[in-house]
């Protein structure tokens, strides 16, 4: 449920709490009512023409990092497991 | 697509595949339920129940707002619509759910009623500013995902005087769900449903945090993965579940952290709680009467509540005979066990919302499952 | 002739086109008559349709021919890359080219709705003109009535095309068999995208244009290199995944799709997502689907490449036996899913 996307903020008008965003090269105008401080360059989660919340690059960095060791260690138990044998 | 392809990379794909195999335990099954139809969504398109080993499942729960409303209130949608010829407007999946004797809002548009699509709350102002000797009425419907939008319209409709516009209301609360479920006989029945873990969904945590699932946790001693929307996220939260369920934890754990923290988001929390209050108890269909499950709009915003303003009254509308989808929701039965499954309940002609949101477990079952065996828990405990 | 009918016929044919359409127009009588030629034969100009006649008379070749028929009714009728009358024309050209045919002729039906601007629907009937000139095919004959206002679009178009199929060309969709390669013409989607981007209540910045085009041209030059091809047919409303569930049940066999063949542009993607699309469902207008001898597939693909309306052609996968005719496609991500035929139009969800 909740099909949301994250979308990176190109412009943004505060006083009317509208702004644009861009999902690789569409650009669609959403509302920020629901956010304070949204700036250009923010990365914000879209769901029914809503900003619902920003997105942290630094936490997606440490989440890919995370699926990269889980995937590196397993093959590394794998060939730890192949040089046993 | 930053931030949306990363998550859908093939090599990381395989890596997490192996750590989830090699850290299932062969001797045990491990059923996970994924609360949100969102999550059925990216695992059935994706395919990743193909990465999976055999003994590791996704159990998909009732985390669909359009499959639980109950056909009642389906049919005061139609009633608005018809009898009160108001521009009805809704978000494109309730369009043909299937109401009483079968009608649905495309057929009533197709019989000359104003029922209009929307992607957002924002259109149906829109149309309401455009038509002031028209009243236009908006179907809210979702869970907590989808309500701050609809607190915000409600707000500036009122700054604005927009006085022909209302919202029915149908916004439902997921904890609440998730509680009602967990505590239904099946699953608290050892023996004949074991769900060993619950998959969070992505987008209501936004919005909620992850503090409220604690409760969960606690209470009904099963660990909790908040999961992204993604199916790298999805698998890795799958990785900390298994993780989880070896070592006896029973904690919340943020596999979304990019998105979803602790207290979530605080102003929309803010507006829903100045718009909305909770009703005592609300029908979803399948579950029957769930407890402080529902919102409803406040008196403060009582001219642009459409049930006070039209009189609307829910008759509670008995779901069809043989239609197993109270327990399919649950978990508790597969699609196959429906005795109206493929036969007289069909994608064309649904007679349960199971088969209607694409999302619904027979939905998805017929579309994305037709041609490889499925398990429930059902099938996963015998 | 009288000279006050001499006089009649030899007036302008400048139509006031700050007029909307009326009842009268519909009549049959001398309305009709001066829209007709102010309108639709100033703009399709051709022998045939200037004797003004309500048939059109030509000789034929010998030979196999082959006919079809189109309704027209979408909305919005104009949108980025086309309008409804070239619609029309691609639509019916591509329809009598998906037999392997050569298009010969075409005629349009007009339903018009009292009260349309004549400005649009001199717009319309000018793009309908061009499509037809820049394709070689002609409108020869057409019809024009008024409904009441509130009774229809603004415009419905039913156009049908003639044309006539070269020798030992046999091109149906019950021709698929297990091992042939599965083609596609171009990116998937662009159409229905560009279209949704003009719709009310969906509004949003894309540099999409409308693939909507004739692709005759294409086919002559597909069918000249492999005249063996099986199947040809144009992915347009549901899109590729219609298409070939259409193929795979006609054929009574399964389709393999490998989705990191398949081309789509990044707008497209990128709207899909925003709107909760699966862009395997979109409309195309300017894109076919071919089915092929694997044997064939590489020559026909280097074949398309080389025509304007191929450059992005690709192999997408091959049909294999199934006795349950299954469409499914292997995912980006290395999982399966099936690509099934959906009931109705998709829409766009939230959920």
């Amino acid at each position: 449920m909740c099909l949301a996307i994250p979308a990176k903020v190109v412009s943004a008008d505060p006083a009317g709490e509208t702004a644009i965003v861009a999902l690789g090269p569409v650009k669609k105008e959403i509302s920020i009512a629901l956010l304070d401080n949204v700036a250009i360059g923010d990365f914000v989660l879209v769901h029914v023409g809503f900003a619902l919340h920003k997105l942290s690059p630094s936490e997606a960095e440490r989440t890919l990092a995370m699926i990269r060791e889980a995937g590196g260690e397993s093959e590394l138990e794998a060939f730890a497991g192949e040089a046993a044998a | 697509m930053k931030y949306v392809d990363e998550f859908r990379d093939r090599d990381l794909a395989e890596g997490l595949a192996s750590a989830i195999r090699r850290e299932a335990q062969s001797s045990r099954r491990y059923n996970i339920m994924e609360f949100c139809g969102g999550h059925t969504h990216a695992i059935f398109r994706y395919g990743v129940q193909d990465l999976m080993p055999e003994n590791v499942n996704y159990v998909h729960g009732p985390g669909c707002p359009v499959c639980v409303l109950p056909v009642g209130r389906i049919d005061n949608a139609l009633e608005l619509a018809e009898e009160h010829g108001v521009i009805l407007c809704s978000y494109g999946d309730m369009l043909r759910v299937p109401a009483s004797k079968r009608r649905s809002l495309l057929k009533a548009k197709a019989g000359g009623a104003d029922v209009r699509m929307v992607y957002s709350i924002d259109d149906s102002l829109k149309i309401a500013r455009a038509n002031p000797d028209r009243e236009v009425v908006f179907f809210g419907i979702g869970f907590e995902t989808t309500t701050p939008p609809t607190a915000v319209a409600i707000r500036k409709a009122q700054a604005e005087g927009l006085g022909n516009f209302s919202v029915f209301c149908n916004h439902v609360l997921t904890p609440a769900a998730i509680q009602h479920i967990l505590e239904s006989p099946e699953v608290r029945d050892i023996g004949s449903v074991s769900i060993d873990a619950f998959l969070g969904p992505s987008h209501v945590s936004s919005i909620i945090g992850s503090q409220p699932y604690e409760f969960f946790a606690e209470e009904f001693q099963r660990p909790v993965v908040i999961a992204g929307f993604e199916p790298l996220d999805v698998m890795q939260a799958a990785l900390m579940a298994i993780r989880q369920i070896n070592e006896n934890r029973c904690e919340v754990e943020n596999q979304y952290t990019r998105v979803v923290t602790r207290e979530g988001n605080l102003k929309a929390q803010e507006l829903v709680a100045n718009v909305f209050e909770l009703r005592p108890s609300f029908e979803w269909r399948g579950l029957g009467l769930v407890p402080y499950s529902a919102l409803r709009i406040k008196e403060a915003y009582a001219a642009f509540d459409a049930e006070r303003r039209f009189a609307i009254m829910t008759k509670p509308a008995r779901d069809a005979k043989s239609c197993e989808c109270p327990f399919i929701l649950r978990g508790v039965k597969k699609p196959t066990d429906c005795k109206l499954f493929g036969t007289v309940c069909t994608p064309d002609s649904p007679i349960g919302s199971c088969m209607v949101s694409s999302e619904g477990a027979c939905a998805a079952y017929w579309t994305y499952g037709r041609f490889r065996p499925q398990s429930s828990p059902a099938e996963a405990a015998a | 002739m009288t000279s006050a009918v001499a006089r009649f016929a030899a007036r302008e044919t400048a139509l006031p086109l700050d007029g909307t359409v009326e009842m009268i127009h519909g009549s049959g009588g001398r309305a009709t008559a001066e829209l007709v030629r102010a309108l639709f034969h100033r703009h399709f100009d051709n022998a045939l349709l200037a004797q003004g006649n309500d048939q059109a008379a030509f000789d034929v070749q010998a030979g196999r021919m082959v006919m079809t028929t189109d309704a027209h009714v979408i909305s919005p009728l104009f949108f980025p890359g086309g309008d409804i009358g070239s619609l029309a024309v691609h639509g019916t050209i591509n329809d009598v080219a998906m037999a392997g045919a050569r298009p010969l002729y075409l005629s349009a039906a007009f339903i018009l709705e009292e009260g349309f601007p004549l400005a649009d629907l001199e717009r319309i009937v000018a793009s309908m003109a061009r499509a037809s000139r820049e394709a070689g095919v002609p409108i020869v004959t057409g019809d024009t009535k008024v409904v009441e206002k509130g009774k229809g679009d603004g415009v419905f178009i039913t156009t049908a095309g003639l044309g006539i199929v070269p020798r030992g060309v046999h091109i149906s969709g019950d021709r698929a068999a297990p091992g042939d390669a599965i083609l596609v013409s171009g990116t998937l989607g662009d159409h229905g995208v560009a279209v949704l981007s003009k719709r009310e209540n969906l509004t949003f910045e894309t540099e999409i244009l409308s693939d909507s085009a004739a692709l005759h041209g294409l086919v002559a030059d597909m069918i000249a290199a492999v005249p063996g091809i099986h199947c040809l047919r144009d992915p347009t409303r549901g899109g590729l995944a219609a298409t070939l569930n259409e193929i795979a049940q006609q054929s009574r066999v399964g389709m393999r799709l490998a989705e990191a063949a398949i081309p789509f542009k990044p707008d497209v993607l990128a709207a899909c997502e925003l709107l909760g699309l699966d862009p395997l469902y979109i409309a195309n207008e300017g894109k076919l689907i071919a089915i092929c001898g694997k044997a064939h597939a590489e020559r026909l693909l280097g074949v398309m490449r080389e025509h304007p309306l191929g450059r992005d052609a690709a192999i997408v996968g091959e049909v294999a036996a199934d006795p349950h005719a299954f469409v499914q496609m292997q995912t980006r991500f290395g999982g399966s899913r099936m690509v099934d035929w959906l009931a109705g139009d998709p829409l766009p969800r939230i959920c």
